[in-house]
């Protein structure tokens, strides 16, 4: 067995474990930790067959930001995990049957499909990979010229998501004094200061 | 048909895990039904398991636009992600819970 054969047995090992401990962990804190191994193990494996850049960019953005918003709102909701853990036992029997069929169809799928034999050397026409590229740079040509208007949308994507976030969670509360700028700058000498004429000897 | 070694192990190796994981992040959506994180984070584990295959296939076939298409779809993965915790969050302001079995409102 090679290096490569030997890491990519552990980090896939390590993946499927981490992966079956996000799901039935108690805390979802702890959740949360095994699916940051997960993603941790998937990169591992991205790397041993050369794509890092989507390696990399699932351990800055998955684990770096997603991750970490996930952290910040179940630490930040104060809810009674013990109490949504039960029934457990009553989702276990059909959760697993379905489980267990989709694996079976899958693994059915994984023994006998076939790659035309036509399909590498149409796919490598289309699409020649160029050869003296690192990974990132070669991505970077497909991406910035052939894919130009789905990555648009993609950032289009993420700017509405930035949006609906903030509007979903914005909230205005009543009794809170604020700095109203607009009042300040339009406030007049006339309307804010008056003259009293104090006559000698008496008070105001 | 010749399978190309990639990484290591052949492609097929590649997609057994990402099925694991995929039927994981299934049967994770069926077993904690009350908690909206898991449910979510389950989701994040079958985008993952995606996103494998999309590169495995990539890397066995010689052709990017796997990878450009699994960075895609962590795009989206990211928006449904932020998307979702702050809709977690308004519900558990307006209910202070996060059970499933609460979310009746418009009594669907």
């Amino acid at each position: 067995m090679t290096l490569t054969a030997f890491a990519f047995y552990v980090f896939a090992s390590v993946a499927v474990a981490a992966g079956l401990m996000v799901i039935l962990a108690r805390n979802p804190v702890h959740s949360v930790l095994w699916l940051i191994l997960t993603f941790f193990s998937a990169a591992g494996m991205m790397v041993l067959v050369g794509a890092e850049f989507v390696a990399m960019l699932l351990i800055i953005v998955y684990v770096g930001a997603v991750m970490v918003l996930f952290l910040f709102v179940v630490m930040m909701l104060d809810v009674d995990f013990t109490e949504l853990k039960s029934g457990l036992a009553e989702y276990l029997p059909v959760g697993a049957l379905i489980g267990l069929a989709l694996l079976m169809e899958l693994g059915l799928v994984l023994g006998h499909w076939v790659l035309a034999d036509a399909a590498p050397g149409a796919r490598a026409a289309a699409m020649p990979v160029p050869g003296d590229l690192a990974n990132a740079p070669a991505l970077g040509q497909i991406i910035y010229d052939r894919y130009i208007y789905a990555f648009q949308a993609s950032g289009l994507i993420l700017l509405t998501a930035m949006i609906g976030a903030i509007v979903l969670t914005l909230r205005h509360r009543a009794h809170v004094k604020r700095q109203n700028v607009l009042a300040q700058i339009h406030r007049t000498r006339a309307a804010s200061v008056e003259l009293k004429d104090v006559k000698p000897g008496q008070g105001i | 048909m010749e399978q190309a070694a990639i990484g290591g192990v052949g492609l097929e190796a590649y997609l057994t895990v990402a099925a694991i994981l995929f039927v994981t992040g299934i049967f994770g959506i069926f077993l904690n039904r009350k908690n909206v994180i898991v449910i979510l984070m389950s989701i994040e584990l079958m985008l993952l398991a995606v996103n494998i295959n999309l590169v495995a296939f990539s890397a066995h076939l010689g052709d990017l636009v796997g990878q450009v298409f699994a960075l895609f779809v962590l795009t989206v993965a990211a928006a449904e992600a932020a998307i979702g915790l702050a809709i977690l969050v308004c519900f558990f302001r307006n209910r202070g819970s996060i059970d499933v079995d609460d979310i009746n409102m418009m009594k669907g």
